[in-house]
């Protein structure tokens, strides 16, 4: 596969650590009543989609940056890559 | 011997003359040649053994789908076994070995098994060798891999190398015959960047195999001109000898190209054979198409071939597998060998057409409508036997057969992404279907255009369609006049028998075994290729496939398409295991880190050790010492003693720098940096998100805005990886910046009561080394030396008063030695990761034995380290429900109660007298170690609810090795519990 980074374009996916659901950039407030409850759902809960999923791969041997990934699991055709950062000010803001 | 099947012309050097051997025997033949066609010039049809009934079998085809002729090829540390003899280029000096036979090809003692048959139909293994079951690894399997069997491997190391590649092209054309030169022509006129593969030596595919003229030159000459065309182009790349072996992801395609194969060893630097990972926009798929045989009885004999085949040899190789041919054909096609072959001047042909329209010929004997009833010839084809079409027999002396029974389009590549191909009447063949790999189109007789035209036509517009695709503007280059005969088939399966008939020759799979499958309900294809062996194996049933579903559907009452297709996948044909490894093998698997000091210690003629990816020093033996355990404890008690120096390098180090730095350790840690004093050094512990514990390091204050983060050597990468999450995803407005520093300071664990007094002579004299000045866990930037930059720490894994020091990695080596040097006064010793594991056991410390993925801070003992007053990575999941119950695992010291026993990790701990079960378990021993301390073994290891049990006497048990004996448990801090010596 090829991971067309947004600032290096295309790289072969052998220079990126894959790590999984994109949802772990929208970790729960440490301080909520059911935090407990919360972080279980955050760490352990993940959605399996036959198509379009977003999820988080590290160009460990490149710039070193997370990026979000769209990725469709059934043909692992490649829509759309940004940079987990924007995307987390994103979730943030 | 001569050549005495060799006939006029043909695409080989005849001023190049080699000689090879193949079994005892030597011959000659041509540059140019194959090992297959040098050996039918020579007049040899016996190749090889079958699989499983060792029936004598000759070569079936001249390209890479050959079933029958494989041989060891090469001698010594290259032999290779399984090696077709149809795709082995030819060279001087050749050796091969002819397979599976015992103890000469002509004379094999397995044939016995081909007269006892009738015992090994489909199945035969399943129903034979069930019981009882233990009986099948020590005694059937090597029976039965001893009996049936291909060639034998060499066993030795290989000495030449294989390699690996990238390349990236616009438009992959995977076969170079007449579609794929069309198309690369068109492509690369039109300025795509083109990569041309095809698996032979010569460019042109079945141009050079045929007698068609295009455009007033001969298909060979064609073929050459356009090659060398293609190949003075720069924005096009023509591989021979290379095989597109399967269709990944994205257009990515694994090629292999054969470097050296055709030679006897490689030219210096070369590689064997490369693996191109290649990477197109497009890829047009022009792989041409097989000839299927018919099946009939004894239709295995060696001289009985592929009819297409004995054309090529004819017409490309100049060779004829004997002089008098019969040919037995359902189509049209049937009949270009037998006038090739009148025309190279082979004139005793004769022509079994099983149509009763076949078309006649005053060059050759045509017998329309009939069928070849039964063969002659026990190590090669004497005779044949047609039933004629009104009744009666007429035998027929032959040396060679050849069979036609239409084409199959070459369709796996279209099918490695799960596309299923259809049905097509016109060619009674399955064609690529819709579903094709993304980028991809397929043309010519792949595509079931079998005309020379077609082929050129279809490769051009494919060319064109995939150009106005990348926004290219086409040139329309004119197409050579050429042949552009419809391909006229009528189906015809098999001449039914009640004896063998074989469908699969490479697995001895008759049309019978086909039929008791049926019989046995293994009616699905997919399990018909498995209890038959059906198409399986090197050749992966690329001859037998369509016979095999022609007489599943016949006795199934169904049709073809019903019955289906068994999913192709890669690779196209065998590909060597060495060419996947590349150049990873041996030590050259990963990277070797060495560190700063590992010259000076392979001078101290230290033993080393894999740690990670990093060699270090286990122990430095001393002359006399025949132990590592008497170099270990002597390295212990001296650095307790005096003072040892240990490299340290290798542990990570992670330069974390920004006004938000402190904040951002605080989030990383579970324990508190907040507050953290510049100047000062800190245990960090650092949680996963589900709260279990990742590693552990110290953290060191530098400035308000400037941290140094250890890790664990074998953790570095993934912690880094894992701060650099928490940054980018989690906190990505905070002011702080991370990169590995370790391989950029050499550092050394200077340790023992004397470190002091060795630093000081190494230190600069205007930093305070005191007590007072520079306390336990204090760091500072200094200089050493007289203005060598340093960092220096002093944090103790040892227990004794300790400093780590260090230094830009290009001084480490350097400073060892003047670290040695200075400390002579004292007696320095350098220890080893034995004497840092004995030490940091004795101390009580941690280390991946103990972070082991499973543990929690509470079982560490370290439960109160999570503090609650702020967020954390793991802190709110390292309370969830069964990581804190009252019996949770705690960390505790263990000793023997005789000190005569060893205490070895792995071994699990029990109630007293309770008996060894698992349901009794109450923990394990996760370190072990001689204290030369204390005279006696001691160990870590985690308990339930272990803290409150100290002094409680335990059963220890390995019933691996068979200890079973009784422990004390006591604090892990087994020396100096207070911490004194590293405070002094």
């Amino acid at each position: 596969m090829i991971i067309t980074h947004p600032i290096l374009g295309p790289r072969d996916s052998s220079e990126f650590v894959y790590l999984g659901d994109a949802t772990l950039l929208d970790r729960p407030d440490w301080q909520a009543d059911d935090a407990l409850h919360q972080f279980t759902r955050y760490q352990h809960s993940r959605d399996n989609p036959a198509g379009l999923h977003r999820e988080l791969w590290f160009h460990e041997q490149g710039d070193r940056s997370w990026l979000v990934v769209t990725r469709d699991t059934v043909t692992h055709e490649i829509m759309q890559v940004e940079f987990a950062s924007d995307m987390a000010r994103k979730e943030r803001s | 011997m001569s050549q005495k099947n060799r006939l006029d012309d043909g695409l080989i050097d005849r001023s190049e003359t080699f000689s090879f051997r193949f079994d005892s025997q030597y011959y000659k033949g041509h540059k140019g040649d194959t090992l297959a066609s040098a050996l039918l010039a020579n007049g040899v049809r016996l190749m090889g053994r079958s699989f499983k009934y060792h029936r004598p079998r000759g070569v079936m085809t001249a390209g890479s789908e050959e079933p029958n002729a494989l041989v060891e090829l090469r001698d010594g540390a290259r032999k290779e076994p399984n090696t077709r003899a149809t795709t082995a280029e030819l060279f001087d000096g050749l050796r091969a070995e002819s397979q599976n036979r015992w103890p000469s090809l002509a004379f094999d003692a397995m044939e016995v098994n081909d007269l006892l048959s009738s015992f090994f139909a489909a199945g035969f293994y399943y129903k034979t060798f069930m019981w009882p079951a233990a009986f099948w690894e020590k005694i059937y399997e090597p029976i039965i891999r001893r009996a049936a069997g291909l060639g034998s491997l060499s066993t030795r190391d290989h000495p030449d190398e294989y390699d690996k590649g990238f390349l990236h092209c616009d438009l992959l054309i995977i076969g170079g015959g007449p579609a794929g030169l069309a198309a690369a022509l068109t492509a690369g006129e039109s300025g795509a960047r083109v990569i041309l593969a095809d698996e032979d030596f010569l460019i042109g595919g079945r141009l050079n195999l045929e007698s068609h003229a295009l455009g007033g030159m001969s298909g060979p000459a064609w073929a050459a001109e356009m090659g060398a065309r293609l190949g003075a182009m720069p924005n096009v790349r023509v591989m021979p000898r290379t095989t597109v072996m399967g269709a990944f992801d994205h257009g990515v395609y694994g090629a292999v190209e054969r470097v050296s194969d055709h030679l006897k060893v490689p030219e210096d630097g070369k590689p064997r054979q490369i693996l191109w990972r290649i990477t197109s926009k497009r890829a047009i798929l022009c792989a041409g198409a097989t000839e299927r045989p018919i099946v009939f009885e004894n239709n295995d004999r060696p001289g009985i071939m592929q009819a297409s085949a004995i054309r090529a040899y004819a017409n490309r190789w100049a060779v004829t597998p004997a002089r008098q041919v019969a040919i037995f054909t359902n189509n049209d096609d049937g009949h270009r060998t037998a006038s090739d072959l009148v025309a190279k001047g082979v004139d005793d042909v004769s022509v079994i057409d099983t149509r009763t329209d076949a078309p006649s010929s005053s060059d050759y004997n045509v017998i329309a409508g009939g069928v070849i009833d039964q063969t002659w010839g026990r190590l090669g084809l004497t005779q044949i036997e047609v039933k004629m079409p009104r009744g009666g027999i007429r035998r027929i002396k032959c040396g060679a057969l050849g069979v036609s029974g239409g084409w199959n389009p070459n369709v796996h590549l279209t099918c490695h992404q799960r596309g299923r191909p259809v049905w097509n009447d016109a060619i009674a063949g399955f064609v690529p279907g819709e579903a094709l790999p993304m980028g991809m189109t397929v043309a010519g007789a792949a595509n079931g255009v079998f005309s020379t035209h077609g082929a050129l036509k279809t490769g051009a517009d494919a060319a064109k369609g995939v150009l106005s695709d990348l926004g290219l503007t086409a040139k329309t280059l004119p197409l050579p006049e050429t042949e552009d005969a419809p391909a006229r088939v009528t189906p015809f399966w098999h001449v039914k028998t009640a004896k063998r008939a074989w469908v699969d020759q490479q697995n001895d799979v008759t049309a019978k075994d086909i039929k008791l499958a049926h019989q046995e309900n293994f009616r699905s294809v997919e399990h018909l290729k498995r209890y038959t062996t059906l198409g399986m194996a090197t050749d992966q049933g690329k001859t037998s496939n369509i016979a095999g579903l022609a007489i599943m559907a016949e006795v199934a009452g169904t049709s073809i398409p019903e019955v289906g297709t068994t999913m192709f996948r890669p690779p196209y044909t065998p590909t060597a295991m060495g060419v996947f490894a590349g150049r990873a093998r041996g030590t050259e698997t990963r990277p070797t880190r060495l560190t700063p000091s590992h010259r000076w210690a392979e001078e101290q003629g230290a033993v080393f050790t894999e740690a990670g990816l990093w060699l270090r020093a286990q122990w430095f033996p001393k002359p006399g010492e025949t132990h590592w355990r008497e170099s270990c404890d002597r390295e212990v008690l001296q650095t307790r003693k005096s003072v040892g120096i240990c490299d340290v390098t290798s542990l990570g180090k992670i330069d974390v720098q920004g006004s938000d730095a402190a904040a951002f350790l605080n989030l990383v840690y579970c324990n508190g940096f907040a507050k953290l004093p510049v100047g000062k050094v800190r245990y960090g512990l650092m949680l996963r998100e589900d709260g279990i514990v990742m590693d552990d390091g110290t953290a060191a204050r530098l400035a308000e805005d400037h941290f140094i983060v250890t890790t664990t050597t074998g953790n570095a990468l993934g912690v880094y990886r894992h701060m650099e999450f928490v940054r980018q995803c989690l906190c990505p407005d905070m002011d702080v910046q991370l990169i590995s520093t370790t391989e950029a300071w050499a550092q050394f664990a200077v340790a023992g009561p004397k470190s002091r007094a060795l630093l000081h002579k190494i230190v600069d004299d205007e930093f305070d080394l005191s007590n007072a000045a520079f306390p336990f866990m204090a760091c500072a930037e200094t200089t050493i030396c007289g203005g060598l930059r340093a960092r220096l720490f002093r944090i103790s894994f040892s227990g004794e008063l300790a400093y780590e020091i260090a230094v830009p990695t290009r001084y480490g080596d350097a400073l060892i030695r003047r670290l040695m040097d200075a400390g002579k006064e004292f007696d320095v010793v350098p220890y080893g990761l034995e004497a840092l594991n004995v030490m940091r056991i004795e101390k009580g410390h941690a280390t991946a034995n103990e972070l082991n993925g499973t543990t929690t801070a509470l079982n560490l003992g370290m439960g109160r380290m999570v503090s609650k007053k702020k967020d954390s990575i793991g802190s709110i999941l390292s309370e969830r429900p069964g990581l804190t119950e009252a019996d949770a695992l705690k960390l505790v010291g263990l000793k023997p109660v005789d000190p005569e026993n060893p205490v070895p990790a792995g071994a699990h701990l029990m109630t007293k007298d309770a008996k060894a079960t698992a349901s009794n378990d109450q923990g394990y021993v996760t370190s072990a170690c001689y204290s030369p301390n204390l005279g006696h073994h001691i160990a870590l290891g985690f308990l339930k609810a272990g803290d409150a049990r100290l002094g409680e006497v335990i059963g220890l048990v390995s019933p691996l090795t068979g200890i079973n004996h009784d422990v004390e448990v006591v604090s892990p801090h087994f020396l100096d519990p207070k911490g004194e010596r590293l405070r002094a």
